[in-house]
């Protein structure tokens, strides 16, 4: 799970991380407030799931509260179009307002797990302000690296050799060091699997500063966090993944028009690469589980039908243990109950395969049926194709849905 | 032969009274394992379904000999049950659960570090050397004894490779499900260096995805001198970047992590990395001179 921006600064000033004075205003008048009481020059900061807002608009300094309310107009209700967003962009709901600062030097302080060393480590770079992706492809020379001791986790030393690293010296290397372990502390304590101040500032008058600051939390830890559910917002994840994961299903949307539903993640991964082999795109990645319970597939088929560029379905099952009569019971049950239309494509492999194909001829629903993945693809590929082509609502070209029309008060 | 376990292993299944664990303890018996003993804290002294119940896994080893583990304990509670089992003097953990938070993993990884334990797992359907016994969750129909090694991060993916190998008549020596985390116990590498050891195999199938870069080590191994032919498939071209794809170690990071690079240094290294997981069993034919 990823948090806002003015989340990730509010929890990590609890662990004694410096960042600027500063609220979150979901109106332009709110803004306009929040910059007199700040007083002098502030930057609004639009708050969305995802970097380069800068460079999109969503990113703006203003030297008077007047100022700052005519930038909270511009950027509450916009649609921030970045590399790191959908192509229609996210809808902005809220805003940052924070004193502006002077900035000398833009450094990189990261923490991440390092899968191959299972074990924490700490980045640093003095190559600040740019996504450190960038920097670890262009110049792996400028990242500096401390590995945590999984149990112990980071020692001052370890802080200090990274603060001498980044060219700091005196109080200032002092004030690194003890930022470098409170952003470890922050880390280990809220199941991060990222955290980073990018860029970490030193301001023209000496002081460090988070000026950004991202959290990502891991997932499998949710048990233990019961104030995550307040963090999560839902306004940043598309609609039917937040249905999906109500159902505990693993959905992932993408852009294309065959629906597959299969069980088990690899296998699902495999099913989309298998379309898209067979010249189709696929619509998304949706793992149903192990079992796929007839309830699962209920649940499947209405997140899939909601998706109006889907054309056809392919159900990629391989149920080993499973039962096919029962798989198919299932999946007769669901396009009966919620009226499919549009045609299904099954492979499935397990005990009484041969019944359940049988059911499905049967049962005078628009079933086809595929021995192996491989012929599944083909079929439902074509399938897909004839739909495109015959389909009314295919006819004129459907604008991309943008989501609701913005009605936040004084966003126009 | 196999690799890691065969007829004489005798498990201790951890979590034997929850629902998974008693469903599959009782799945590997029928399959020909020796399940020795389970594990509930709570619940020693009783006995699940024939097999003698106790609260510790120390006593399970100490009292019925177990050498190796299964865990279908849940998430909260299974890096504890890892080292749990790690402290007892078992030889191999193999950890079903998924959804273990990565800095328990973190944790346990440290604990396992200097002792002679050997982690499978977790978030993995375990392995099975057919014929023999089988540890985990897969279906023990599709399996067939023969020279193929199969290592996989995927489940039903592997059961997919699995099951095209034994249409074609093409056994398998043994099959490990690594599992699907970002931190897990055995490598590629490891596995590879186990077949490569292991008379009994002849050839590897080797099913990655995207995320990490366990495929590139595996790689950089192969061409380094390891003599049997493996086949490759790597799940995940169409994934977008900076999603995880189900499984928690299944996301390509700052465009690291891609079927396209993985599949490509597999390729480099000699691998026939096929297309589509259907061609697996026609690619191994080929290598091994069958039909």
């Amino acid at each position: 799970m990823r948090l806002h921006e003015h989340q990730a600064k509010a929890i990590l000033s609890g662990f004694g991380v410096p960042v600027p004075r500063g609220e979150v205003a979901e109106t332009p008048e709110a803004a306009a407030g929040i910059a007199r009481q700040l007083g002098g020059r502030v930057v609004v900061k639009a708050q969305v799931h995802a970097g380069g807002r800068g460079k999109a608009g969503g990113i703006k300094p203003a030297a008077s509260p007047e100022e700052a309310e005519a930038a909270a107009r511009q950027i509450l209700g916009m649609r921030l179009r970045t590399p790191q967003t959908p192509p229609e962009g996210i809808l902005v709901r809220k805003v940052l307002v924070e004193e502006a600062s002077a900035v000398a030097r833009e450094l990189y302080l990261g923490v991440t797990v390092d899968r191959a060393e299972a074990a924490p480590v700490v980045m640093a770079s003095e190559a600040g302000g740019v996504e450190i992706e960038e920097v670890a492809a262009a110049h792996p020379e400028k990242i500096l690296r401390a590995r945590a001791h999984p149990a112990l986790g980071i020692e001052p030393f370890q802080a200090r050799r990274l603060a001498y690293g980044l060219g700091l010296d005196g109080e200032l290397a002092k004030a690194a060091t003890a930022l470098t372990t409170a952003l470890y502390r922050c880390f280990v304590a809220h199941d991060c699997s990222l955290a980073e101040i990018n860029p970490l500032v030193v301001t023209a008058d000496g002081r460090l500063l988070a000026l950004d600051a991202k959290l990502t939390l891991d997932d499998n830890a949710r048990f233990r966090h019961p104030d995550w559910g307040a963090l999560r917002d839902v306004h940043e994840e598309t609609p039917l993944e937040v249905e999906a994961s109500r159902h505990g299903l693993n959905y992932v949307k993408l852009d294309g028009s065959v629906g597959c539903m299969v069980n088990g993640a690899g296998l699902a991964m495999a099913t989309m690469d298998i379309i898209k082999l067979a010249g189709g795109e696929p619509a998304n990645f949706l793992d149903v589980g192990g079992g796929a319970s007839a309830e699962q597939i209920e649940n499947a088929f209405r997140i899939l039908i909601s998706d109006p560029k889907v054309e056809a379905v392919l159900i990629n099952i391989f149920g080993g243990i499973l039962r096919c009569d029962r798989l198919a019971e299932g999946v007769i049950a669901a396009v009966r109950k919620l009226e499919v239309k549009i045609p299904v494509v099954i492979r499935m492999e397990g005990t009484n395969v041969e019944l359940g194909k049988r059911m499905l001829a049967e049962s005078g629903l628009n079933f086809t049926s595929a021995d192996d993945m491989a012929e599944a693809a083909e079929k439902v590929v074509a399938l897909a194709g004839a739909a495109f082509r015959t389909s009314p609502r295919r006819v004129a070209p459907a604008k991309p849905a943008l989501g609701k029309p913005r009605t936040s008060p004084g966003a126009g | 032969m196999s690799i890691l376990v065969g007829r004489e292993t005798r498990v201790v299944v951890q979590g034997i009274t929850g629902r998974e664990g008693s469903f599959h303890a009782q799945r590997c018996r029928e399959y020909g394992t020796q399940v020795v003993a389970g594990v509930t804290p709570g619940k020693g002294g009783t006995v699940h379904e024939g097999i003698p119940v106790f609260d510790t896994v120390a006593e399970a080893f100490a009292k019925e000999g177990a050498n190796t583990a299964l865990i279908f304990v849940p998430p909260a509670a299974a890096a504890d049950a890892i080292m749990e089992a790690a402290d007892a003097g078992i030889e191999l953990i193999v950890c079903i659960t998924e959804g273990i938070p990565t800095l328990d993993m973190v944790r346990a990884r440290a604990f396992l570090a200097g002792r002679r334990s050997r982690l499978i797992g977790p978030n993995c359907p375990g392995l099975i050397s057919p014929g023999q016994a089988k540890f985990g969750i897969m279906p023990g129909h599709i399996h067939r004894p023969g020279p193929v090694g199969v290592i996989s991060r995927s489940g039903t993916l592997t059961y997919e490779a699995v099951h095209h190998l034994t249409r074609r008549g093409i056994g398998q020596s043994t099959c490990v499900g690594i599992g699907g985390d970002p931190i897990i116990g055995t490598s590629f590498v490891d596995c590879l260096r186990l077949f490569a050891e292991d008379p009994g195999t002849a050839a590897v199938v080797l099913i990655g995805e995207i995320g990490g870069t366990a495929e590139e080590e595996a790689a950089e191994y192969i061409a380094h001198g390891l003599a049997k032919p493996v086949v490759g498939f790597v799940a995940g071209l169409t994934a977008p970047p900076g999603r995880r794809m189900g499984h928690a170690g299944a996301i390509i990071a700052g465009g690291r992590g891609t079927a396209q690079e993985k599949m490509e240094a597999l390729t480099r290294a000699g691998v026939a990395v096929v297309r589509s997981p259907a061609e697996i069993g026609a690619s191994v034919a080929r290598l091994l001179g069958r039909p």
